[in-house]
């Protein structure tokens, strides 16, 4: 049994309790369904915005990429452009790639030694494509939940919805009828993912190792809101008409809270509203940071232009003359130029 | 090397952690795995903090009263000043791709060498100190105060990481461990925490302008000495010149080269190059006593101590008048001089933009620095056919190259280097893909940790690096490992003959010089080293 994830699982399970038990015997649905969303996106932008403020407030005083390939020098040398880009279109390319692509993630190897004799080095995928997966299917479930905030429906979340529930698998039993509402793939890729990732972080002995409360805790919350969402969708079947209208009164400010939804609503609700609340304070922030991380999203070229430290001070130097004073006997006997010369 | 395991032993590695949380594994600073600590002569010439006789294995490290109010105040102050430092504090995920890409995890397990956990080590006091959810949560939140026992394993781990980068080419947010030590190292040089491997040299280096405390009168007894070694070898007669006002180029070079061995013979290449395109081309090349360190171990202390030494080139080349700056084969004295020098001690206009004499070449990318690595220079030499060079003149060598960390990942230069070896010798074997280039191996000794009483750590850093020499020696037959920086070749012949014993180590400008062919020359039969050439075994007895 390990406390740290075990802590995190306690916290979210404590999250569904408060919000299930408030919801369905406190009734109330006015805190979970209005207040606290609204105070949840008020302290994810704050918060948010704080952040990136902060960060961007520290100054860069030294250009310092990380050259992953071939520098600009001879111009007969194929230089990098992406890696080591001296070009702001390079750096651009670069940050796309890892932004979108998790480029360097997709680098990764994995060590081993063999009986003591040889070590290897071989091309891991798994973490990449769970990482991607996971990101790539988490956004596709936002962008298909702008269908509850926007009327009409804008016609790129009906293509994603169109794109994402193409494979359809018809599946009707008397205890579940799913196929009807069609199946998103990014659901449970989703899902999938964020399985893989933290059975990984359980089962690595080194990334157990590593990991903090921290690193668990918003890994169950998401497993919550994923499971929660699915619940929904295909097992209870929950009152759409009334969820859009409580969705539509938040994202036009008139809110309102009809008769009849689900509690199991409210504590996927809840649940998005701590992740917005928690992400600011928390490593999710790596969504932001990246943008600001030194090593990838500057210029590497640092020999033919200038980077101005705004701090930079004068240090105490030896001079040549202070230099000259102490060895001038020395260096005239062996025959070295001095400046002075008595 | 008597008191290491043996390699047999030494591989023997496990990678597992442990079964108490890292938190609760106190440190164990053992013996073979950390360097001494400064000296106070040296601390006190350079006027920094806190100098004192102290021991590492001593419970009292004698520090001073407000220890902890002063690395709070140099860590706020430190936040602000580096976006890098507060952004890797915050953002990490532990995801785990960088631990396996640590030679020092590779090579020893120790779960505090994942560049992450060494990140963590500080990350824990950031957030106890910074942040609301650590002082609120404190340890479930993953904080913790800075205790002795914390700043004592601050000491040991971040002086078992050399500055590599190479975690950062594979971090998903290119979080740079290099940049956490270099903050880390600068805490603790607030408090007088330093190692003597780092301070004496930076002291020597601020008096008498190199590293090894080699005074001017010393400097060119050793270079004049190498020209009889030349004359001896090579009937090459040449002349030095030193702090020439007026000169072409100033040439600097890490004093490594010029005291030694392997790196001596290096030194002697460029040398011999440079006297070729004297008698060849008119180029006027000087070298200075006073800059005579390309190297900067101030790096290794603080930015501040960096930018004290490195003031020397600049302030050098504009004495003496030169148009630009050559320098020679180094590794983190190129990170200094690519990405800290112009900032720090720029912007150079007394100097001209670079252009080779010789071949006309601008050096474009160097317009600002002024600075052109001697590597880049010879290759464009090279390219325009300006040296006569007789590559079988090292058919005795079966070269295979080491990228060093520096060059590499603070650079980008690694196809000239490739280029020259092609150029000047038959037998090239590269090593394995995921070991060179970006994803290059460190010697396991560079950012100051290449002293003799922390041999077992340099030897299980370096494992990974020697274990990719093993695998082209044993393929390919690889018999010379060749590399552009001196660092490189001060370790590398210990980690060989340790790992993989039967690899020499050279420099590139050495491989050069054996290869230079000067009109009317006498008949070489042996390399720089006195080895006789290929088929010329008999005639290098006589």
């Amino acid at each position: 049994m390990n406390v740290k994830y075990m802590f995190s699982l306690m916290a979210v399970v404590f999250l569904f309790l408060f919000s299930y038990l408030g919801a369905e015997v406190a009734g109330l649905k006015v805190l979970f369904g209005i207040i606290i969303p609204y105070v949840a996106i008020l302290i994810f932008v704050a918060g948010f915005v704080s952040r990136m403020m902060d960060w961007a407030a520290s100054a860069v005083p030294f250009a310092i990429p990380t050259t992953c390939g071939q520098q600009s020098s001879l111009p007969w040398i194929k230089q990098n452009r992406i890696d080591n880009p001296s070009t702001k279109t390079g750096v651009i390319i670069r940050m796309l790639l890892e932004i979108l692509c998790f480029r360097s993630l997709f680098r990764n190897t994995k060590m081993k030694i063999h009986q003591g004799q040889k070590i290897s080095y071989k091309l891991e995928i798994w973490l990449w494509v769970s990482a991607l997966a996971f990101h790539w299917a988490f956004l596709v479930v936002l962008v298909r939940h702008l269908r509850f905030f926007t009327e009409p429906i804008p016609g790129f979340v009906k293509f994603l919805e169109f794109m994402d529930g193409f494979f359809k698998i018809e599946f009707v039993d008397s205890f579940m009828q799913i196929g009807l509402p069609g199946i998103f793939m990014s659901g449970l890729v989703l899902l999938a993912a964020v399985s893989f990732l933290l059975v990984r972080r359980i089962m690595v002995p080194q990334v157990k190792y590593i990991s903090l409360a921290a690193d668990f805790f918003p890994l169950f919350l998401i497993i919550g809101i994923t499971v929660s969402g699915i619940y929904m969708r295909y097992v209870s079947k929950v009152d759409i008409v009334g969820i859009k209208e409580l969705t539509m009164g938040l994202a036009t400010l008139h809110p309102t809270i009809p008769e009849g939804i689900s509690s199991v609503f409210f504590v996927h609700l809840f649940f998005v509203c701590s992740l917005l609340v928690y992400i600011p304070f928390s490593k999710l922030m790596h969504m932001g940071g990246i943008f600001l991380s030194p090593t990838r999203n500057m210029l590497a070229n640092t020999r033919a232009f200038r980077h101005v430290n705004p701090w930079n001070y004068p240090v105490k130097t030896h001079t040549y003359e202070e230099y000259e004073d102490e060895f001038r006997e020395k260096m005239i006997d062996a025959g070295l130029p001095v400046d002075k010369k008595e | 090397m008597s008191d290491i395991p043996t390699a047999e032993e030494l591989i023997k590695i496990n990678h597992n952690p442990p079964a108490t949380d890292w938190m609760d594994t106190p440190v164990n600073i053992r013996k073979g795995m950390y360097c001494y600590a400064s000296n106070p002569k040296s601390v006190a010439y350079l006027g920094l903090p806190n100098a004192r006789k102290w021991n590492p294995l001593d419970d009292d490290w004698k520090l001073p009263e407000n220890w902890q109010q002063i690395l709070h105040e140099g860590f706020k102050e430190r936040l602000e000043r580096f976006r890098t430092f507060k952004v890797y504090m915050d953002i990490c995920v532990r995801c785990g791709a960088c631990a396996d890409k640590c030679h020092f995890f590779i090579g020893t397990g120790d779960p505090k060498n994942m560049p992450v956990l060494r990140a963590e080590l500080l990350r824990s006091v950031y957030r106890n100190d910074f942040t609301t959810a650590g002082k609120v949560l404190g340890k479930i939140a993953g904080a913790r105060e800075l205790t002795l026992d914390v700043l004592k394993e601050w000491w040991y781990y971040l002086f078992q990481c050399t500055e590599c980068r190479r975690c950062s080419v594979f971090c998903p947010y290119g979080i740079d461990t290099a940049e956490i030590t270099i903050m880390g190292r600068e805490l603790l040089n607030l408090i007088g925490l330093n190692i003597d491997w780092i301070a004496t040299p930076v002291a020597n280096c601020f008096r008498t302008g190199n590293h090894l405390g080699i005074q001017p009168h010393a400097f060119k007894d050793m270079l004049d000495f190498f020209v009889e070694d030349i004359e001896e070898v090579t009937g090459i007669d040449l002349e030095v010149s030193y702090q020439k006002k007026g000169a072409d180029i100033l040439f600097i070079t890490p004093s490594g080269d010029v005291f030694a061995d392997p790196g001596t013979y290096t030194c002697m290449g460029y040398m011999i190059l440079f006297d070729y395109l004297k008698k060849e081309y008119g180029l006027d090349v000087t070298w200075s006593t006073y800059a005579s360190e390309g190297g900067n171990f101030g790096f290794f202390t603080s930015h501040e101590t960096m930018k004290r030494l490195n003031a020397k080139m600049y302030a050098e080349a504009e004495r003496l008048g030169v148009k630009w700056i050559l320098g020679g084969e180094c590794g983190h004295m190129w990170r200094v001089v690519t990405q800290y020098m112009d900032t720090m001690n720029g912007p150079a206009n007394f100097l001209e933009e670079p252009v080779s004499p010789i071949t006309g070449t601008k050096f474009e990318n160097t317009k600002s620095t002024k600075m052109v690595h001697i590597v880049e220079f010879t290759a464009d030499l090279i390219k325009h056919g300006k040296l006569n060079l007789d590559k079988s003149r090292n058919d005795h060598l079966n070269i295979t190259f080491h990228d060093s960390c520096n060059t590499a990942r603070g650079m980008g230069m690694l196809d000239e280097p490739r280029y020259i070896i092609n150029n000047v010798c038959n037998n090239f074997h590269e090593m394995p893909a995921n070991t060179i280039r970006e994803q290059t191996f460190c010697c396991g000794s560079g950012s100051g940790l290449n002293a003799g009483e922390d041999m077992e750590l340099r030897m299980c850093g370096g494992l990974p690096r020697a274990h990719a020499v093993k695998h082209v020696h044993e393929k390919y037959g690889v018999n010379s490992l060749a590399c552009i920086c001196a660092l490189d070749r001060a370790v590398f012949p210990d980690l060989m003959d340790y790992w993989v014993p039967g690899v020499e180590v050279t420099g590139l400008h050495e491989m050069v010089a054996n290869a230079l062919v000067f009109p009317g020359e006498c008949k070489r039969t042996t390399d720089l080293r006195g080895e006789p050439l290929l088929g010329m075994e008999d005639e290098a007895d006589e």
